[in-house]
């Protein structure tokens, strides 16, 4: 076969190989390195919509570091990040133990119990607020005829009632990318190990604690660093159900950084709202890479 | 027995929290406003009625927003699935030079939420003149929908045997030959794989189009439905259940003929 040398030349790795990622590396420059980097700018100005604004250093952090909504913000932002991480992933690795057992209706539990995750997370939020409605509440109807509590839960009205059941909306979402990530995780590990175990009189808790733990330690490493650094910034599920109330209560960074960018205008002050998790990201990130190159 | 029991009763109680709001989604959706607002017994309906379903699409927007979300998906999910089937290609194949680097900052793009992008975003939006352009959203989903594809599509093709086209390579079959006529093939349980995680994932997005879609005309299933069904304190339960209900089809969908695919690839993505 003969080709002419422009195609022979445009077909060696090199020249297709810069050809192939070129796409790929406009949208990613363009939409996702460069507003990174602008958004770090920005923080540093005082713009406004409209407005391109100046320089100011570090006066923006100065400003949200001195005021008590934002720290109220990223105390929430950590508090609900950490609640809901220790929920999704004890309750996850929960169902994962009990779908990896093979019973009847294996495939269609798996199949439903992965629906909460794969549902729109703002479609069912507003199903939740629905179903926390402080009059209507079928939640609170349920604990009332249970004989559990006496008259309705104002779940969304208090503070602390709020926090708590944004967090555990949380955990309804993503547990089930918790148990789906375990339960690969559970299937990989040898069966012989159990049975090496088993004859040496090993308990079914000894068998967790020894074998099945150690062993899925990695993949929880994955888990919780991915997860953490998507609910740290959880945006939709907040902003549904409380809009950051009552009385900014369960105000996160996204929740903050959006009322003070978007509704308010101030570009350069929710810029620096939005850019300051940057470090703790950085951290988890750091997990991610690290245990997704040990494997 | 009491094996059975320890499976099933656990199993009854997550199934219950789980699967509780999309039960109350259903229900809402089939009572009457009458008996909405008597709030008599949450979990049954004695005025079954499909006068919901009626009125959000003839008095809202539902429709057009509806088709808004599924152009966008569409097309964000075909684009970003080429996109990134030709980058993991390049990467895992062509082994030009900076392909490491490369691969580590699409790596790198998968772990940036867009909750820290959507300001600096917005002011790039509006100096391209994209502002509410419904179009403009299917390149800006291909920023979190390309980086995820190609991740896992690297995954994919890393494990095709290269005696294949190195059987082809000597027939005297070009680079490009290869990518579209031998791999391509091989290559579409993955392709499945990433189409519908990118059609989920766009089906799901929330902030993006909020900020950057603002009239009606343009909006998507759940920003029409938070900014314009919900007005004041004014909920219009039975419309907003129904149209969350809509809402959640095409997902559950897609999601249910394509379990098998949606499942291996979800352990895959934590696995790789």
């Amino acid at each position: 076969m003969t080709r002419s040398p422009l195609l022979s030349r445009l077909d060696s790795p090199r020249v297709l190989g810069y050809l192939l990622i070129t796409p790929a590396a406009i949208i990613l420059l363009g939409l996702l390195a460069y507003p990174l980097l602008l958004g770090i700018w920005l923080s540093l100005t005082s713009a406004t919509i409209g407005k391109p604004g100046d320089f100011v250093g570090l006066q923006n952090y100065a400003t949200i570091f001195a005021d008590p909504i934002y720290r109220g913000a990223a105390w929430y932002s950590v508090f609900y990040t950490v609640c809901a991480e220790a929920g999704k992933l004890v309750l996850g690795l929960a169902l994962a133990l009990l779908l990896n057992q093979r019973f009847r209706g294996y495939r269609v539990s798996r199949a439903l119990m992965l629906l909460p995750w794969v549902a729109p997370t703002v479609l069912s939020a507003l199903a939740w607020l629905w179903l926390l409605d402080p009059q209507f509440s079928a939640v609170s109807w349920l604990l009332v005829r249970l004989h559990l509590i006496r008259s309705n839960i104002d779940f969304l009205g208090h503070p602390w009632n709020a926090r708590f059941a944004l967090i555990v909306v949380n955990v309804w979402r993503g547990l089930p990318y918790f148990a789906i990530g375990y339960l690969a995780g559970l299937q990989s590990i040898p069966k012989d190990l159990y049975e090496a175990a088993a004859i040496d009189g090993a308990s079914g808790w000894q068998a967790f604690r020894r074998i099945t733990w150690p062993l899925l330690l990695p993949i929880t490493t994955i888990l919780l660093a991915f997860s953490s650094i998507f609910t740290l910034t959880d945006f939709q599920l907040i902003w549904t159900i409380t809009h950051g109330g009552p009385t900014d209560a369960t105000q996160v960074f996204t929740t903050l950084a959006y009322q003070r960018a978007i509704s308010g205008g101030q570009l350069g002050e929710g810029a620096a709202i939005a850019v300051s998790p940057i470090v703790i990201m950085a951290v988890l990130a750091f997990f991610v890479v690290r245990s997704v190159r040990e494997k | 027995m009491r094996r059975k029991l320890g499976i099933y009763v656990p199993l009854a109680l997550y199934g219950v929290f789980l699967m509780l709001p999309f039960l109350w989604m259903a229900l809402t959706t089939f009572k009457s406003d009458h008996e909405l607002a008597q709030g008599l017994h949450p979990f049954w309906i004695s005025e079954f009625t499909f006068s919901q379903i009626t009125n959000l699409l003839t008095q809202t927007a539902y429709l057009q927003w509806f088709a808004n979300t599924l152009f966008v998906s569409v097309a964000s999910t075909i684009l970003s699935v080429f996109v990134s089937y030709i980058t993991a290609y390049a990467i895992i194949r062509l082994r030009f030079p900076g392909s490491e680097v490369v691969s580590t900052g699409i790596f790198l793009a998968y772990i940036v939420p867009p909750a820290i992008l959507f300001i600096p975003l917005a002011s790039v939006v509006i100096q391209l003149h994209w502002f509410d352009k419904l179009w403009a959203l299917v390149p800006i989903y291909a920023t979190f929908l390309v980086p995820f594809c190609t991740w896992l599509l690297i995954g994919f093709l890393k494990n095709i045997p290269r005696e294949l086209e190195e059987a082809a390579r000597v027939d005297g079959a070009s680079n490009i030959a290869i990518l579209w006529r031998i791999i391509f093939p091989i290559a579409v349980p993955g392709l499945i794989s990433a189409a519908i995680f990118s059609f989920t994932l766009s089906w799901n997005e929330y902030l993006y189009a909020l900020v950057f879609m603002s009239s009606s005309i343009n909006k998507t299933v759940s920003v029409g439905m938070t900014s314009e069904l919900i007005r004041g304190d004014q909920f219009q339960w039975g419309q907003l259940m129904a149209g969350a209900l809509i809402g959640v089809l095409p997902a559950v969908l897609v999601y249910f003929f394509f379990v098998e695919y949606y499942v291996a690839g979800l352990a895959g993505s934590v696995k790789e």
